[in-house]
C-alpha cells in the first residue's frame, strides 16, 4: 500500500488548510503519480482536487510538489520520486491556493504577458514565409518548448519574494525566446522594458528552475543571455 | 443569474477556437473564448507530426489539387470536394500567416518551412510517388501552433473566460442559438453569455473509448450540447484509429516516424506493410494501416507474451535524425514504453485518435440541419469549427496532418464570415427567461439530484462498452448488443450523482456535465456505425466488407431527438477542379 499525504483545502468549508492522507492499492504498479490522484478522485474522495489535461507532459496542467520537488504529475513515475513508502502531494509552492491542489496562476500569467511573447516585425509580411536558416531557427531550441506549467517559477526564491516584479524564470525564457528569433526586430524596445533592477536581475542563479523544469529547458542560461544583452546595451 | 453580452463567443481554446477568435478579435468586434481549461492546455497542444499544405517548399513543383486528390481519396469519396478544395487551397495562405505571427517551424537549408512526408501523400494525382507536404516544427507542430495563436489573441486582446464550463446552448423562440449557459468553475457561478455567434470548437471526444491518444478533457461537450438542441449530428461512426499508440499508455507517436522513414514489424521482424500496401507500405491511409496491424495480431503474428501489439522500429534512423526530427517522441517513449527508441522498436497498437463525424457545416462553419423536405437549412447563430464540426474535409478518414490544417483555415472562415455576418447586421430576437432556464435545466437536475451513481464507474463502463463493441472491426450482431448496453447505462448517466457540492473549483460537477455530454457521442456513434451496413474508411464491417456505393455514397446525419439515421448527400462539385469520381482506393 501506498502512503499518500494530501493537502487539502476548500475555501468554503475549511478555515485552513491541512493534510489528509490515504492508504492507496496500486497493486504494485510504478503509476505516474497523476494515476494515483485519479485513483484517489474515483475510488475513495471524489471532491478532491486538482487540474489535468492531456496526461502525457506537453499540457502543463498539473505542475504539482511532489515529495519536496515541483514536478508534473503525468510523467512522474512513482519509482522516481517515492522514497520508502510515502507520497506527500502539494501545490505548487508561493502561488494562493483556489482549492487542494490548485493554484491561482494569474501572477504567473501576468509576468509571461509582460514580456509581450509574440512575434513583432516592422516590416511587411512577405508573400510566402519570412526566410530563416536552420542555424538562426536552431536558436530557438530549448526556448521554444516551454509548457507554461510554472514549475520553474514557483521553485524560484527570488520569484517567492517578488512574483509582481521580478519576472521570474518562466517569463524570461519567453523573453529570451522572442529576442533570440532571427525574424523579431522590436530587441531594443524588448530590452528597454526589462531594464530595472527587478525584472531580470533579481535572478540570482539559484537554478532550482533548471532542476526542476520537466521539459529539461535552461531558462538560467536565457537569463544570463538576457543579461548579457543589458550590459552590452548599456556601455 | 447574470447575462454577459458579447457580438462572438467562441466555446473553446484550441487551434480551431483561438483561430476564429483572433480573426474576430482583430476586427474589432466584442469577442470572448469560453474554455474549460487554460488556452495552452487544450488538446491541439499534443499534435505532433505537422500540419498538411501545399506551400512548394519540399518540392517547388507542388500543388493544392495534388493535396485535394489525395484528401478526397483518403476520405474514401465522402469528404465533401467543395470544402476539401476550399481547404487545400487556401491552406498556404492560412499557413504563411501563423509563420508571420511567429511559429517556429523548422527549416530548410534555403531557410523555407521544413515539410516531411505522411501517410496517403502523393504527386501528380497518385501518379508521381510520395510527396512530403507536412509541415513541421521538430515534433511538437501542434504545441508551436497552439502557444502561436495564444500570443497572438494575447496581443490582439481577446477575452479570455478561462476555466468556465459551457452546459448548454440557449435558443430563442425561433430556434436561433443566442449563447449559452456557463460556469466559472473557480468560483460555481452560473452565467448566461449572450452573443449573436456562438461558435463550437470543442474539440473531440476520444473518451468515449478506453484506450484513447486523446486528452481527459476530450468528452465531445459540443457534441454533447448539439444533440441536445436538436442540431444532428453527421458521420459520427467514422472514427480513426491511430496506427501507433504507446501499448498500453495510449499515448500518441507521430505518423512522422514512418514519414522518416521507420517502419512497423511484426514479431517475426517483419516488415508486414509491405503485404498489405505494396506501393505506400507504412505510409498508406491509417484506417489501411491499423486494420492490418489487428490482422497481423489477430492472426498470431504480434509481440509480446500476449502476441498483442506490434513494434515501431526507429532505430535504424540513426541518433542524430531522432534527437533532431523526433526528440517528442524519444521523450515520450522512453518516459511511457520504458523504451529508447534509439536502441530498440517501440511497442504499438492502434489507438482511438480522431471524431472525422461532427456537427455538420458549410465552408463558412454555418452550422446546418435539414429541413422538412430534406434540404440543407443554417441554424442561425450556430458556428462550429476544428474536430467538433464536420464539413466534411476528412470523409471517412482523415490524412495525417490535415487536422491541424482544418483547424486553422475552417476557424479564420468563420471568423471572416462572421465578421462580415456582423457588419451586415446580425438581428437575433432575445432569449426569454423560459428559453434560459430551458438551457439551465439540465445543470439544475444535477446539483438538485441527492442519489445516484458515481461518474467514474459510469464512465468506465461507458469507455467498455464502446472499445469492445465499437473497435476497429465491427459487426451488426455485436453492435446491437453494445446499443442494449448503451439503452441500460443512459438513465443511470442521466442520474448520476454528484460527489462534491461545493461551488469553488468543483471538478466532480464539470466531470458528471462531461460524462452525459460523452454519453451522447457515444450513443450517436454507436446507432449510426450499425446503420451503415458497408465498409468504407475507418467504418471495418465484418459482416458487410465491401463498399456500397450504390447505397452509402453519403454521409450519415444523425438525429437524437428521435434517434433515427438518414443519409445527407456528398458534395461532388468543386468549384474550379475537375470532380474526382470514385475509384477503388488502394495504396
Amino acid at each position: 500500500m501506498l502512503q499518500v499525504s494530501l493537502y487539502r483545502y476548500n475555501p468554503e468549508t475549511d478555515e485552513a488548510p491541512y493534510m489528509q492522507d490515504f492508504s492507496v492499492d496500486t497493486s504494485g504498479r510504478d503509476l505516474m503519480v497523476l494515476d494515483v490522484l485519479e485513483l484517489i478522485k474515483a475510488e475513495y474522495d471524489g471532491s478532491v482536487t486538482y487540474r489535468r489535461s492531456c496526461r502525457e507532459g506537453v499540457c502543463g496542467s498539473d505542475g504539482l510538489n511532489m515529495n519536496g520537488k515541483n514536478g508534473l504529475a503525468c510523467v512522474t513515475p512513482l519509482s522516481e520520486t517515492v522514497k520508502g513508502e510515502k507520497l506527500v502531494i502539494r501545490p505548487l509552492p508561493g502561488l494562493p491556493v483556489i482549492r487542494d491542489l490548485v493554484v491561482d496562476m494569474s501572477l504567473f500569467y501576468a509576468q509571461y504577458e509582460k514580456v509581450q511573447p509574440y512575434l513583432q516585425n516592422a516590416s511587411p509580411a512577405p508573400a510566402i514565409e519570412r526566410l530563416q536558416s536552420p542555424e538562426e531557427r536552431a536558436q530557438l531550441d530549448g526556448l521554444y518548448e516551454c509548457i507554461l506549467c510554472a514549475c520553474c517559477s514557483t521553485s524560484c526564491p527570488s520569484f517567492w519574494w517578488n512574483p509582481d516584479r521580478f519576472v521570474g524564470p518562466a517569463g524570461l525564457l519567453q523573453a529570451y525566446r522572442f529576442l533570440a528569433d532571427s525574424r523579431d526586430t522590436a530587441t531594443e524596445e524588448r530590452l528597454s522594458k526589462l531594464d530595472d533592477p527587478f525584472s531580470v536581475f533579481r535572478c540570482h542563479g539559484i537554478q532550482n528552475c533548471v532542476n526542476v523544469c520537466p521539459k529539461g529547458l535552461n531558462p538560467t542560461k536565457a537569463i544570463g543571455h538576457i543579461r548579457t544583452m543589458l550590459l552590452n546595451r548599456a556601455t | 443569474m447574470r447575462t454577459i453580452s458579447f457580438d462572438g463567443v467562441i466555446v473553446g481554446g484550441g487551434g480551431a477556437g483561438m483561430r476564429a477568435a483572433l480573426q474576430l478579435a482583430q476586427s474589432g468586434y466584442k469577442t470572448a473564448v469560453i474554455s474549460k481549461v487554460f488556452p495552452t492546455r487544450s488538446h491541439t497542444v499534443s499534435a505532433q507530426g505537422g500540419i498538411t499544405c501545399a506551400i512548394a517548399s519540399a518540392d517547388p513543383e507542388d500543388d493544392w489539387r495534388w493535396h485535394m486528390y489525395d484528401t478526397v481519396k483518403g476520405s474514401d469519396y465522402i469528404g465533401d470536394q467543395d470544402a476539401i478544395e476550399y481547404m487545400c487551397s487556401v491552406g498556404p495562405e492560412a499557413i504563411f500567416e501563423l509563420e508571420h505571427m511567429g511559429l517556429p517551424f523548422s527549416r530548410t537549408e534555403e531557410g523555407r518551412i521544413y515539410q516531411r512526408p505522411f501517410g496517403g501523400q502523393s504527386k501528380n494525382f497518385g501518379e508521381g510517388g510520395q510527396a512530403a507536404r507536412t509541415c513541421a516544427a521538430a515534433d511538437r507542430t501542434g504545441h508551436a501552433l497552439l502557444h502561436t495563436l495564444y500570443q497572438n489573441n494575447i496581443k490582439n486582446e481577446t477575452v479570455f473566460f478561462n476555466e468556465w464550463f459551457a452546459v448548454d446552448l440557449v435558443k430563442n423562440q425561433d430556434g436561433a442559438v443566442v449563447g449559452v449557459i456557463a460556469i466559472c468553475i473557480e468560483t460555481g457561478e452560473t452565467v448566461y453569455v449572450k452573443s449573436k455567434a456562438t461558435v463550437f470548437a470543442t474539440g473531440g471526444a476520444g473518451r468515449i473509448y478506453a484506450s484513447t491518444t486523446n486528452a481527459h478533457i476530450n468528452t465531445g461537450d459540443g457534441m454533447g450540447m448539439a444533440l441536445r438542441a436538436g442540431v444532428p449530428a453527421q458521420d459520427m461512426e467514422m472514427w480513426q484509429f491511430h496506427p501507433t499508440g504507446i501499448y498500453g499508455a495510449g499515448t500518441l507517436v507521430t505518423e512522422g516516424c514512418r514519414g522518416e522513414g521507420g517502419y512497423l514489424v511484426n514479431k517475426d521482424g517483419e516488415r508486414f506493410m509491405e503485404r498489405y500496401a505494396p506501393n505506400a507500405k507504412d505510409l498508406a491511409g491509417r484506417d489501411v494501416v491499423a486494420r492490418s496491424m489487428v490482422l497481423e495480431i489477430l492472426e498470431g503474428r504480434g509481440c509480446g507474451p500476449n502476441g498483442d501489439h506490434v513494434k515501431l522500429k526507429l532505430d535504424h534512423l540513426g541518433e542524430d535524425v531522432l534527437e533532431s526530427r523526433l526528440p517528442g517522441i524519444c521523450e515520450l517513449s522512453r518516459t511511457f514504453a520504458h523504451v529508447d527508441p534509439v536502441k530498440e522498436p517501440i511497442p504499438v497498437v492502434p489507438t482511438c485518435h480522431y471524431m472525422m463525424g461532427g456537427i455538420p457545416t458549410n465552408v463558412h462553419g454555418q452550422a446546418l440541419t435539414v429541413d422538412a423536405s430534406g434540404n440543407d437549412a443554417v441554424i442561425p447563430g450556430l458556428y462550429a469549427c476544428g474536430e467538433v464540426a464536420c464539413v466534411s474535409v476528412h470523409g471517412a478518414n482523415r490524412l495525417g496532418g490535415n487536422s491541424l490544417l482544418d483547424l486553422v483555415v475552417f476557424g479564420r472562415a468563420s471568423g471572416l464570415f462572421i465578421e462580415k455576418s456582423l457588419r451586415e447586421g446580425i438581428e437575433l430576437r432575445d432569449a426569454s427567461q423560459t428559453d434560459i432556464d430551458a438551457a439551465g435545466c439540465r445543470l439544475e437536475a444535477l446539483n438538485a439530484r441527492e442519489s445516484g451513481e458515481q461518474v467514474a464507474p459510469l464512465r468506465q463502463e461507458l469507455q467498455e462498452i464502446m472499445q469492445n463493441h465499437f473497435g476497429v472491426f465491427r459487426t451488426g450482431e455485436f453492435m446491437r448488443e453494445g446499443i442494449a448496453k448503451l439503452d441500460d447505462l443512459r438513465a443511470r448517466v442521466e442520474n448520476v450523482a454528484l460527489a462534491d457540492r461545493s461551488n469553488a473549483f468543483n471538478t466532480s460537477r464539470i466531470e458528471c456535465l462531461e460524462l452525459q455530454n460523452l454519453f451522447e457521442t457515444a450513443e450517436a456513434t454507436a446507432i449510426v456505425a450499425e446503420a451503415r451496413d458497408e465498409s468504407r474508411g475507418a467504418h471495418a464491417r465484418e459482416d458487410f466488407t465491401e463498399r456500397d456505393d450504390e447505397n452509402w455514397l453519403c454521409h450519415s446525419l444523425y438525429h437524437g431527438e428521435d434517434k433515427k439515421v438518414s443519409k445527407r448527400s456528398v458534395n461532388f462539385t468543386p468549384q474550379t477542379v475537375e470532380t474526382f469520381q470514385p475509384m477503388a482506393r488502394s495504396y
